[in-house]
């Protein structure tokens, strides 16, 4: 059951003229997942979410809901709703009547509807609102009648575009928060399209990561941040730091690359990895580099002179010149332990651990 | 001087500044509209108010007898002659908007869903008739209506019909028929302008909750129209309730209007207050007619919710 597949996706490409706004997506989204389409602006995430909910057509292959063909049936006849991302509040009517507008069309009886819509309205912590006008919202409580109205249908899948992007940075990250909650409570399927990799890696179970028009990767957030497939991926998802590195011998999922400072490492292969390449990209995420203090010892080191430094509050982003390095290395350290007293023209030593370097393909 | 009073003095000062500016910006804005306002207070505000004098007076011979009098508002009332031609009037009117409504509205929303990119050139032309002037459109009716016209020799040719019909031209149904055209395009503008304020996500949110073409159209498109649809009802019905010149070429005896009747007082009768207290209640039952109207429709909007 945890595993059934709720969407397959296969072949999809959509053109307008002789653009591809998305380009040969295939995906299977699992029952009960909570998905996230990741991307930045203009790489194809609406266009897919549009063709999940109907509203669009795929130029080629098909979309499987619930292991039904969607092929012509048009979205009012699909098992998905929609949380729109400038919400669609119907302005003629008061929050309950938004709520319960698609329910109007099942003929539950006024009192079913009535205890739907209280539910639903409770689910997203509007009760008691029931009778205000559409136009005497907030954007937060917009943004929780929208949601309202698509949960009270008891879709299989809800699709949300970019529902959070509207709100200021506190109630974002309160949102993040509740709508995962949500999700888990009730159950649905949830597929959120978002450019946010920090609302991605939060909320999801699984992210697609996209870039014009191609998904790039499809994993779980830890997955995706530690274990990128290329350099665009790794850049999309925070601060990394990348190196050349010579390939020095490749076998089925692994692969043995050299670089000046790291010497010789042994890392997974990533993905669609061309064995002829003989110089690749290794990376290291700026947090997985420590300073190593006084005498302090780590198994994995290398060194280098503190060039710049960038104070944040609770981190310090150290730039670190290698002897070897094309470029300087990042390094972001805690100020727990005082790296904020390290001054501009310091030697450093880095500890790291192997684990944390990884082969990118370009 | 102490800080405080040192404050409130500034305090003061800017609030006089304020006070000058906004003074000569109500100023400019009065300057502004006093040409369109002295035009509306001598053409439109000072004529009615002569009418509305004369209708509480009444006419002897040649002289007006300036007594203060309900005469002339029971005669009219009285009188079954005013109240039938009063009461069609309304009835063509009424008839005309709403035809014309309905005859505007699939234009309307072709144009604003279905017009692309090029809307504009579509109202454009819609006004293509209006080059010609209003005279010769109700003229080319006749030319249609009439005995030796396009339709009878069109049902004659069809062998629908074996000599010319005259109930076609010279009555109710003629001015009816012609001042439904004549205003059409009229109604399309606001009902246009309506329908493109109308967010087209609201229509996919309302597919996507289920609801096919004709239900998201009755219960988002059609509600949120109603502002367009009302205007458009009466900006036909207020104007033909007192048309003169379409019942004078096309409506024969059937179809004579309140408004040949107040002519008739002015002129040949000779009876202006007469004419005046029946031009009063005229302006009385359309602004209540218009008034019943906009409540009706906006009930019927919120019950359909
Ligand atoms: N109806 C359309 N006609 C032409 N181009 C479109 C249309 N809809 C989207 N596009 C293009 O497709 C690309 C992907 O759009 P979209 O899926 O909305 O991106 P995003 O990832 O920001 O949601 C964009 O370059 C956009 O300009
Ligand atoms: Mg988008």
């Amino acid at each position: 059951m945890p595993d059934r597949p709720m969407i397959q996706i296969a072949g999809v490409s959509k053109a307008y003229g002789s653009f591809k706004a998305l380009d040969d997506a295939t995906l299977t989204i699992r029952e009960g997942e909570f998905f996230s389409l990741l991307g930045p602006s203009g790489c194809g995430k609406t266009t897919l979410l549009r063709m999940i909910a109907g509203f669009d057509t795929p130029t080629e292959g098909t979309i499987a809901i619930d292991g039904q063909p969607m092929d012509g049936i048009p979205a009012n006849r699909r098992p998905t709703n929609m949380v729109f991302q400038s919400y669609a509040i119907f302005p003629h009517l008061n929050v309950d009547q938004n709520v319960a507008y698609g329910l109007k069309r099942l003929k539950l009886g006024a009192a079913e509807e009535r205890r739907r819509v209280d539910e639903a309205l409770a689910q997203v912590s509007l009760s008691g609102l029931g009778k205000r006008g559409a136009t005497e919202l907030s954007g937060g409580q917009r943004q929780r009648v929208a949601l309202a109205r698509a949960l009270v249908m008891r879709p299989k899948v809800l699709l949300l575009d970019e529902p959070l992007s509207a709100l200021d940075k506190k109630l974002r990250e309160q949102m993040q928060v509740e709508l995962r909650r949500l999700q888990q409570a009730v159950g649905i399927t949830f597929v959120l399209v978002t450019h946010d990799q920090y609302e991605a890696l939060g909320m999801s179970d699984r992210i697609a990561v996209m870039f014009g028009g191609r998904i790039a990767q499809v994993a779980a957030p830890s997955q995706i941040y530690q274990r990128p497939v290329n350099r665009q991926v790794a850049d999309f998802l925070g601060g990394m730091n990348f190196i050349r590195a010579n390939v020095v011998e490749t076998n089925g999922t692994a692969i043995t690359v050299e670089t000046a400072g790291f010497g010789r490492v042994k890392t997974e292969k990533p993905s669609g990895f061309n064995d002829e390449t003989r110089e690749t990209t290794l990376g290291i995420r700026p947090e997985r580099l420590r300073v190593l203090w006084d005498d302090a010892k780590a198994k994995h080191e290398i060194a280098g002179t503190i060039v710049d430094r960038h104070y944040f509050g609770e981190i310090t982003h150290f730039i670190v010149d290698v002897p070897g390095f094309e470029k300087t290395l990042s390094v972001s350290e805690s100020n727990n332990f005082g790296a904020d007293d390290l001054p501009v023209g310091a030697p450093v030593r880095l500890g790291y651990d192997p684990d944390a370097l990884v082969a990118l393909a370009d | 001087m102490t800080a405080a009073a040192e404050r409130s003095g500034a305090a003061s000062a800017h609030r006089i500044r304020r006070g000058t500016l906004l003074r000569s910006e109500q100023a400019q804005g009065i300057a502004l509209i006093s040409p369109t306002f002295l035009y509306a207070l001598i053409l439109l505000v000072a004529p009615v108010l002569v009418v509305i004098a004369h209708s509480f007076w009444t006419q002897d011979f040649l002289t007006i007898d300036r007594t203060f009098t309900l005469e002339q508002y029971r005669i009219a009332l009285t009188e079954p002659i005013y109240r039938d031609l009063l009461a069609r009037s309304l009835y063509i009117s009424l008839t005309v908007s709403i035809l014309t409504v309905f005859l505007a509205y699939p234009i309307a929303y072709y144009i604003s869903f279905h017009g692309g990119a090029h809307k504009s050139l579509w109202l454009f032309v819609i006004t293509i008739p209006f080059w010609t002037s209003y005279l010769l459109r109700v003229m080319s009716w006749k030319v249609i209506l009439g005995y030796n016209g396009v339709l009878n020799s069109g049902l004659m040719g069809l062998g629908i019909i074996d000599e010319p019909s005259t109930s076609f031209l010279y009555n109710t149904n003629a001015v009816i028929i012609t001042l439904t055209h004549a205003w059409a395009a009229f109604a399309v503008l606001p009902i246009f302008v309506s329908l493109e304020k109308v967010d087209r996500t609201l229509l996919e949110a309302a597919k996507d909750l289920g609801d096919g073409p004709i239900r998201s159209f009755l219960r988002v498109t059609l509600p949120l129209t109603l502002p367009g649809v009302i205007s458009a009802l009466l900006i036909v019905m207020i104007p033909t309730v007192g048309d003169y010149v379409t019942p004078k070429l096309v409506g024969g005896k059937d179809g004579v209007m309140i408004a040949t009747a107040i002519e008739t007082q002015f002129k040949r009768g000779a009876n202006w207050p007469l004419g005046a207290a029946l031009s009063v209640i005229t302006m009385t039952v359309v602004t209540v007619m218009a008034a019943s109207i906009v409540f009706v429709i906006r009930q019927a909007g919120r019950r359909v919710r």
